[in-house]
């Protein structure tokens, strides 16, 4: 199966700027290797156009294999491809088949501007970051290296939550354009930690409310953004955002 | 906004009130079934369960208030988190599939909960607003004896089904509950639960219909 080549027809979503209508334009490309990954499949169509004097597709990358978060778009009604775990770089084209109609669109939420075919401003995610707010660390002397335990377990699920790559696609995927799990994350590993222990109660309340105030929808326990998180992040930080929300609200 | 009124109406604020109004409307629904289970045992214990519950008087009109802000509540609130989720996404995909999440309960919640809505109308113009001269079983079989009715309310039933197959494990998941020690068994356990009440609701109608015996 290694050097398979198949043929595709591509619809994707084309729009010049983020003020213009878009549209689907459809494409075809023949001879795309099963080896390669989705991007690179892109890579040859844009080849393909840019010699034939016309815009190549925007897309957003940058790493590649996986760990940056810039890669992503709907492919077949599926926020990174059908592929479970696995980020649209690293989506490789042996999982289509010779003949295959792909609708390629770009993640659609309000808080996601489109700036171009398939890039979209994710800078939403990073307001609420900024909201989130800072976590305390002591300067001086290097700290003894075991003179703060944390339990391996507890570092387990803050590591977990901390393998979001803040791609956006469980924005993209839930059915009311909700960024519960994104924040659950963030919020998880740090409250997980002793470094952002104290400061948890703000970042709580100020991440869900400007969450909110970015227009992100309600979380409806629709399960649809861990089932594509390329990163398999679980709605257990989506729990724990709740109980952290609540604590702060309540007490905090 | 004040700050109480702010964390009440952010999305989490929201969910979690609509979770803890579902707890009580579920408590309210369990409490009906096992009460509708009297109508098993016959015409009599129907009755004299319905007479001894009307005897309570002054409690009945605070229980009855009480549903009422109860159901007002769950529902402005669940017609806002919708409104909200659509506006959250006002262009929507070319294609769309379900990478596995969703359930049908799930994907249909604000549709089940305005057929529960229509269906509460009917019910209580049936059974509350209506000429209580006769006694309580006549009433209910004068009802559910016409087909029409019986399969109206089968399938309003099963729109129930529907939306707390869904809702019992999600207002657990809204109030922060989730451990991988529980999860199953708090799936297992809401899903079985939406089935018992269920089964008990549609077969008041099916045995009415189906059974001539039945609350005579
Ligand atoms: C006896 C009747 C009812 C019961 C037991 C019930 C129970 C529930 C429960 C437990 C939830 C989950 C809450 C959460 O996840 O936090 C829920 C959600 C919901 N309910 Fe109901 N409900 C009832 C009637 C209604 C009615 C009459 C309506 C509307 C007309 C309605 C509309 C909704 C909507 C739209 C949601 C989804 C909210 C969301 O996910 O954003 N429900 N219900
Ligand atoms: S390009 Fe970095 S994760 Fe895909």
């Amino acid at each position: 199966m290694s050097n398979d080549k198949i043929g595709l027809t591509l619809k994707i979503w084309r729009q010049p700027c983020s003020h213009s209508k878009g549209k689907f334009e459809t494409f075809h490309v023949n001879n795309i290797s099963s080896d390669m990954s989705f991007l690179e499949m892109l890579d040859v169509l844009n080849e393909h156009l840019t010699l034939g004097g016309k815009q190549p597709v925007a897309f957003d990358h940058d790493c590649r294999e996986g760990i940056c978060g810039m890669c992503g778009a709907v492919v077949n009604g599926q926020a990174h491809g059908p592929e479970k775990g696995t980020t649209l770089c690293q989506l490789h084209m042996r999982h289509f088949r010779n003949g295959d109609t792909l609708v390629i669109e770009p993640f659609r939420a309000r808080a996601f501007k489109v700036e171009r075919d398939l890039v979209v401003n994710r800078s939403p995610l990073d307001k609420i970051i900024q909201a989130g707010g800072y976590v305390s660390v002591n300067t001086g002397g290097a700290p003894d290296g075991n003179g703060v335990p944390v339990a391996q377990d507890t570092a387990e699920q803050a590591m977990d939550a901390a393998a979001c790559i803040g791609c956006g696609a469980c924005v993209a995927a839930c059915p009311n354009g909700s960024a519960m799990l994104f924040v659950g994350a963030k919020v998880s590993q740090l409250v997980l930690l002793p470094q952002g222990y104290p400061e948890r109660a703000g970042r709580a309340l100020n991440m869900v409310a400007e969450m909110d105030e970015l227009g992100f929808g309600n979380c409806g326990n629709e399960r649809e953004c861990e089932a594509v998180c390329p990163k398999s992040i679980s709605i257990r930080n989506i729990a724990r955002l709740n109980r952290e929300f609540f604590k702060a609200a309540l007490f905090g | 906004m004040g700050t109480l009124s702010k964390i009440i109406l952010s999305s989490i604020g929201k969910k979690s009130i609509m979770a803890v109004s579902g707890i009580m409307l579920g408590l309210f629904l369990l409490v009906h079934a096992l009460g509708n289970c009297t109508t098993f045992f016959g015409r009599e214990a129907f009755n004299s369960y319905a007479s001894h519950l009307h005897s309570l008087g002054c409690l009945i009109l605070f229980f009855e208030v009480g549903l009422v802000v109860i159901f007002l509540t769950h529902i402005v609130l669940g017609c806002m988190t919708w409104w909200q989720n659509k506006r959250a996404r006002p262009h929507s995909y070319e294609v769309y599939r379900s990478s596995g999440g969703r359930t049908m309960g799930s994907k249909t919640m604000p549709y089940t909960g305005i057929i529960i809505l229509f269906f509460l109308f009917v019910h209580l113009q049936n059974f509350h607003f209506t000429d209580h001269s006769r006694e309580i079983s006549a009433i209910v079989k004068g009802v559910l004896i016409q087909p029409f009715y019986a399969i109206f309310y089968s399938i309003a039933m099963l729109a129930l089904a529907l939306h707390i197959s869904h809702g019992f494990w999600s207002m657990l998941q809204s109030l922060g509950i989730n451990h991988p020690k529980y999860n199953s068994i708090m799936q297992r356990g809401t899903l079985s639960l939406c089935v018992v009440m269920v089964a008990v609701f549609v077969l008041i109608p099916a045995l009415t219909l189906l059974w001539p015996g039945f609350l005579l």
